[in-house]
């Protein structure tokens, strides 16, 4: 990566297929639940990501219309936050942090390792649709680095091979 | 009688393996036929112990730490259920020198109490600064916040009564009151511990707010990397509501006070208060130019006290003792205590809530004990990825917001990163102009432009491409970001990279070496 500006990942949104009827649901389920509260739009985006992995792009049209914002609105604020991916990911989210306090501990080469392992980069979703691995800024789990999140479980002092523990046979 | 067992539910202790400690327990006293009564804690912040186990005894709580499940049998064999002698004990909890030399005030009941019991929290001290808040005026309440010296724990330091008055002053039919939980500084983790060791501190806190500015709506904004302490902060609200501490009768007193969590989405950005009040508004979270104040015109266009969680939770114990003794704490103008962090490369790494006045080389040393790889510390970092690295020469600075900054150093969220002599300084310098450019909301160009061309800069200047060039260009730059910039994340991301380069020339200096693969 030296030597070179580190290419900012383009997302851009696939396009927009029509929403499957049962996903169509899920996502009327989670606006007519939250719609009501005031500045509902990411509650909302949250909803529909816990609900379906992701944020289906077809489903903008439907939020946008629901929560009486443009199109271009919602659009904005599911691209504006990392979080919020508009593609299905891996049965597993993985996240790795990058920040400071787990680069003291060795996380960078920690990351090559786990990319080369998984066979992925940032953002990347494994060959056989396992694990996608996204890049995080802290997880608050500082003094016991290199740190990473996996499905919402957080694991402290990791590194290659207890890595390699943790996803077992995963290549 | 059952015997009371502690094992903490906190993440950081859960990331070292507490969840099997706490199963192997429960397992292995089901196979001896022994009562226990298990509590899931919060961490007292010692990780270099964590898992730490602690057995009520009638002497006291006694430690052991870091259990691991296998050593679960063991500690039983040891008799550790009447503090029995085993390699992993500690004595008393409460003499750990860690622990027994610092003043914990804010985090006065985090380790101590089950989180989620009101009535752990009510008999340990819980409460009584709100009863005292709700005998007065807001303007009083105001006025013992400003007595206190209590300042903005999030990193900016804004005296807090002065913030609170403004609100009060403004007229309003609505107001708010926000906490700033998008904790998200390398280096930090005291507000997750709060909220998830200690959740009705910063709850109260907030409470004690709406009643001194006559606000009836709250907001935590939370970060979602944070899932434990969503739920919480979650499970805390509604049995605050089921006791009537929150509500439209808030014990008794006639007046609403309402409570909610908003988990952000992964936007570093959303830290800064006008980022986070658009984020809240459910929009993009870019930042404000300010006038006008969140103070006069927050969230809704209303006027809005946002806080840091540290701040909020402070304001319980000054309600409850009185500002004189909050105040007694610190020196120059910083009053109180602060939550150090230390972390990163860290033998021991932790909490450390002391008075402000504590220097660094006691912090990195006497409870630190060095660095983690056994190697010299070079650098530390200071108050998140916008703070200054400092070299060793500088560890005597005392943590005071003055004083420190006197020394180009902010003191912040109290979060300290330590580095060891392995640390390249310039991929430092390197990485906070790509953090920068990743996390720009992108409202103005220095920020958003200059932390793309820092990055290039920085590049050739290490390539030895015209490097005295390179140099003036990247001073010049960083010049134009601070004073350029809408807000502190383009405004400060030249304090770690000149910092880098100011006192560690040498890394920028090197021959440059090609990868072998």
């Amino acid at each position: 990566m030296k030597g070179q500006v580190q290419e900012q990942p383009l997302r851009p949104m696939p396009a927009a297929r029509p929403l499957a009827a049962a996903e169509r649901a899920k996502v009327l389920e989670v606006i007519v639940r939250l719609r009501a509260l005031p500045g509902a739009l990411l509650p909302v985006l949250h909803g529909v990501q816990d609900a379906l992995g992701y944020v289906p792009p077809g489903a903008v049209t439907l939020i946008a219309s629901e929560l009486n914002l443009t199109r271009a609105e919602v659009h904005g604020v599911i691209t504006f936050y990392h979080y919020f991916r508009s593609t299905k990911p891996g049965k597993q989210v993985l996240q790795l942090c990058r920040a400071e306090a787990c680069q003291s501990l060795g996380a960078t080469a920690l990351e090559a390792h786990v990319k080369q392992k998984l066979g992925v980069d940032f953002h990347g979703t494994t060959a056989d649709g396992r694990y996608t691995l996204e890049p995080v800024y802290c997880l608050g789990n500082c003094a016991c680095g290199p740190s990473l999140m996996l499905d919402g479980e957080l694991h402290g002092r990791v590194d290659a091979e207890s890595f390699d523990e943790l996803v077992g046979g995963a290549s | 009688m059952s015997v009371r067992i502690y094992v903490p539910q906190d993440a950081i202790a859960l990331s070292l393996g507490a969840g099997a400690v706490a199963k192997a327990i429960v397992a292995e006293a089901e196979r001896r036929g022994v009562q226990i009564q298990l509590v899931r804690n919060g961490s007292r912040g010692v990780f270099s112990l964590e898992p730490l186990v602690e057995v009520e005894t009638a002497g006291g709580r006694v430690a052991y730490g870091p259990v691991k499940a296998r050593d679960i049998p063991g500690l039983f064999d040891a008799g550790f259920l009447d503090g029995g002698k085993h390699a992993l004990g500690h004595g008393l909890t409460a003499e750990i020198p860690y622990l027994k030399q610092q003043e914990r005030l804010t985090f006065a009941r985090v380790g101590i109490t089950d989180p989620l019991s009101l009535d752990d929290y009510l008999a340990h001290e819980g409460y009584r600064g709100l009863k005292n808040a709700l005998a007065l005026s807001g303007a009083e309440i105001v006025q013992a916040v400003t007595d206190s010296g209590l300042r903005g724990r999030g990193g900016a330091a804004f005296p807090a009564g002065i913030k609170w008055k403004t609100v009060h002053a403004t007229e309003s039919a609505q107001k708010y009151i926000v906490c700033n939980a998008d904790e998200g500084d390398s280096g930090t983790f005291s507000d997750r511990m709060i909220m998830e060791g200690d959740p009705f501190v910063l709850i109260e806190g907030m409470t004690i707010a709406g009643m001194a500015v006559g606000a009836t709506q709250g907001y935590i904004y939370l970060r979602c990397e944070y899932p434990h302490a969503h739920r919480t902060l979650n499970a805390a609200i509604a049995a605050a509501y089921e006791s009537k501490h929150l509500g439209a009768d808030v014990l008794g007193s006639g007046r609403r006070f309402d409570l909610e969590v908003r988990l952000g989405a992964g936007a570093y950005i959303c830290g800064e208060e006008t980022s986070l009040l658009e984020s809240l508004e459910g929009k993009r979270g870019q930042i404000r130019p300010k006038p006008p104040l969140p103070a006069i015109k927050g969230l809704f266009g209303q006027p809005t006290v946002i806080n840091n969680v540290i701040t909020f939770a402070s304001v319980p114990i000054v309600m409850d003792r009185g500002a004189a003794f909050y105040k007694e704490y610190g020196t120059g103008r910083s009053r109180g205590t602060l939550p150090f962090q230390l972390t990163g490369n860290i033998k021991h790494g932790g909490l450390v809530e002391k008075a402000f006045g504590i220097t660094l080389r006691e912090l990195l040393y006497d409870y630190g004990g060095g660095s983690y790889s056994g190697r010299p510390i070079r650098a530390v970092q200071v108050g998140g990825p916008l703070g200054a690295y400092i070299p060793a020469a500088q560890f005597d600075a005392p943590m005071d917001y003055e004083e420190f900054a006197k020394i180009g150093g902010m003191v912040g969220h109290g979060g300290i990163v330590v580095f060891d002599d392995t640390v390249d300084m310039a991929a430092q310098a390197r990485y906070a102009m790509e953090f920068c450019a990743t996390e720009s909301c992108g409202k103005c160009t220095p920020c958003r432009i200059g932390s793309t061309r820092g990055v290039e800069v920085i590049d050739r200047l290490v390539a030895g491409q015209q490097p005295v060039k390179q140099e003036a260009v990247l001073r010049d730059l960083c010049e134009t970001m601070t004073h350029g910039s809408l807000c502190a994340l383009g405004g400060l991301t030249p304090s770690p990279v000149l910092s880098a380069l100011n006192h560690f020339p040498e890394d920028f200096k090197r021959p440059r070496v090609v990868a072998a693969a």
